[in-house]
């Protein structure tokens, strides 16, 4: 349960705010291609060492290596790009999808080569669930994630100016370069935390966002983050439910999550065309 | 005052503004005129530091931009881009209470919404207050986004093409107000215009811009005149005096 708490709460927080930065409702923190390297990294784990090594059976150096992976890209991309000034985020969206596809190409590649009973086990985790998180993980997990909490808390009040685009935010005296700097290391903490805890499921977030801002129809940060946090646990352990009682266990909530997300997707596009 | 020195800026291998000087005097309305591509919103931005210089200096008031804190700044200087597209959906008030984020940092006190009410009268707004922005005309959209800038309450108003898609009843409404924020409440206001006939009824200080170089400055009258109007634009223009204001024909 605990697990579920914190892994909706930290997907519905990081699109929202992810979503604000971009100023695009469309986009999740995926696109910077998290989601792929904990794929590789797992892939790699179980290529270069085989299913039984420590890393897979211990969980929690298995969480710490793939948060490890995940800052350490991160962290690069963040210190190359804004390294030189003028590049605009959306170059650096453009980088992180470009290497999120390179991660996947090097991970399907070692799926092919490996025996094929290792590669279900790699298979497992390419679907988010929760069915095999252990107690100690949410703990970690946890206080990671309150101290972000406590880091955003300081930028909390801009979210709502940056809304309002670039231009506008420089010229109400929002510090633009430093606040979106240190909002997007806040999503990625959010987002590695909750991939290692339960694997790839940002497509969530794109769903309970736009939720979000279809019911609470606002500007402020403050309903929405809330609502969207909410919106996130409900659906989540509503697809645990089905999960566990319908399907018993035959799917994972993710392929539940992606299903429900394609569907709401496709919608959204084709209302957003009506509306030319 | 607002000064500016030896300001440069390329984009790529092609510089936009080339070594610039400028100062604009306190207490008037200042225009930009010249050509598309001239460097005339490349110039505005750098000073009210939307996008940064590559060389040069820009004091407001004896501090250089660079320097000063972007909230600072924000009581200072106040800058209204051509286009104005948002991604949210916000009533007109709403709007006008951003422009008091510098002072509040969004949570606004009673002296804040003073100045919302303010602003809101003084653009003539009462009415649609509570109308979403995407529910306006064009003219009473950008009304409300110099609202907000009013509420910001500023010294240097810097306004980016504002009458860009206005009709004429909206572009003289616009000039009027911009004229008397500068002779009833002393802001200093730095505009750029294409419409010439604009810019020599309203400014009283013309800078004109081609090639990202200034080509000529001065009073209204100096500038309004046919060889340095052909200079700028490489255009013949006749100018004639219709009540005392100086009106070019160049059709």
């Amino acid at each position: 349960m605990l697990a579920i708490g914190l892994t909706g709460a930290a997907i519905a927080f990081s699109t929202i705010v992810f979503q604000t930065l971009t100023n695009n409702r469309i986009l999740t923190p995926s696109i910077i291609g998290l989601d792929s390297l904990y794929m590789l990294t797992q892939t790699a784990i179980i290529f270069l060492y085989g299913s039984d090594t420590l890393s897979i059976t211990n969980k929690n150096v298995n969480f710490l290596l793939s948060i490890g992976m995940m800052k350490m890209f991160a962290f690069l991309l963040y210190h190359f790009l804004f390294r030189g000034e003028g590049r605009n985020l959306y170059f650096l969206l453009l980088i992180g999808l470009v290497f999120g596809t390179f991660f996947e190409s090097i991970s399907s590649f070692m799926q092919m080569l490996i025996d094929p009973n290792e590669f279900l086990i790699v298979q497992d985790r390419m679907f988010a669930s929760f069915n095999n998180v252990q107690t100690e993980l949410p703990l970690l997990s946890t206080a990671g994630i309150s101290l972000s909490v406590l880091y955003f808390l300081r930028f909390a009040r801009y979210l709502d100016v940056l809304a309002l685009g670039k231009e506008h935010a420089v010229n109400l005296g929002v510090p633009y370069d430093y606040v979106v700097k240190r909002l997007l290391l806040i999503v990625v903490v959010f987002i590695s935390i909750s991939t290692a805890l339960v694997g790839p499921i940002t497509f969530l977030g794109l769903l309970v966002a736009n939720v979000a801002y279809e019911f609470m129809k606002t500007f402020r940060h403050k309903p929405l983050i809330t609502a969207a946090v909410l919106i996130s646990i409900i659906a989540l352990i509503g697809g645990q439910v089905l999960v566990e009682r319908v399907f018993t266990f035959s799917t994972t909530l993710s392929v539940i999550v992606n299903f429900v997300g394609g569907v709401y997707f496709i919608y959204l596009l084709l209302k957003e065309n009506k509306s030319w | 005052m607002v000064n500016v020195k030896h300001l440069f800026k390329k984009y790529g291998p092609q510089t936009v503004v080339e070594g610039v000087s400028v100062q604009v005097e306190p207490g008037k309305i200042t225009t930009f005129i010249g050509p598309n591509g001239a460097g005339k919103s490349t110039l505005m931005s750098m000073v009210s530091r939307l996008i940064t210089r590559d060389s040069g200096e820009v004091l407001v008031d004896n501090r250089d931009v660079a320097e000063t804190s972007s909230k600072e700044l924000a009581k200072k200087v106040s800058i209204l881009k051509q286009s104005n597209y948002m991604n949210v959906r916000l009533t007109v008030k709403e709007l006008v209470c951003f422009g008091r984020f510098p002072y509040s940092q969004g949570k606004l006190k009673e002296e804040d919404w003073k100045y919302v009410h303010d602003a809101i009268q003084y653009m003539e707004l009462e009415d649609m207050q509570e109308k979403f922005l995407d529910q306006l005309s064009g003219g009473q959209r950008q009304r409300a986004f110099i609202a907000m800038v009013i509420a910001q309450d500023t010294d240097y108003i810097l306004l980016d093409e504002p009458l860009n898609n206005l009709d004429m009843k909206h572009s003289v409404q616009i000039m009027k107000v911009l004229r008397q924020l500068v002779d009833d409440l002393g802001k200093t206001v730095v505009l750029v215009i294409h419409d010439i006939n604009f810019a020599s009824c309203y400014s009283d200080y013309i800078v004109a811009m081609k090639d990202g170089r200034i080509v000529k400055e001065g009073s209204t009258d100096e500038i309004i005149n046919r060889e340095v109007l052909r200079d700028i634009y490489e255009l013949d223009m006749t100018i004639q005096h219709i009540n005392h204001q100086k009106i070019c024909v160049y059709f």
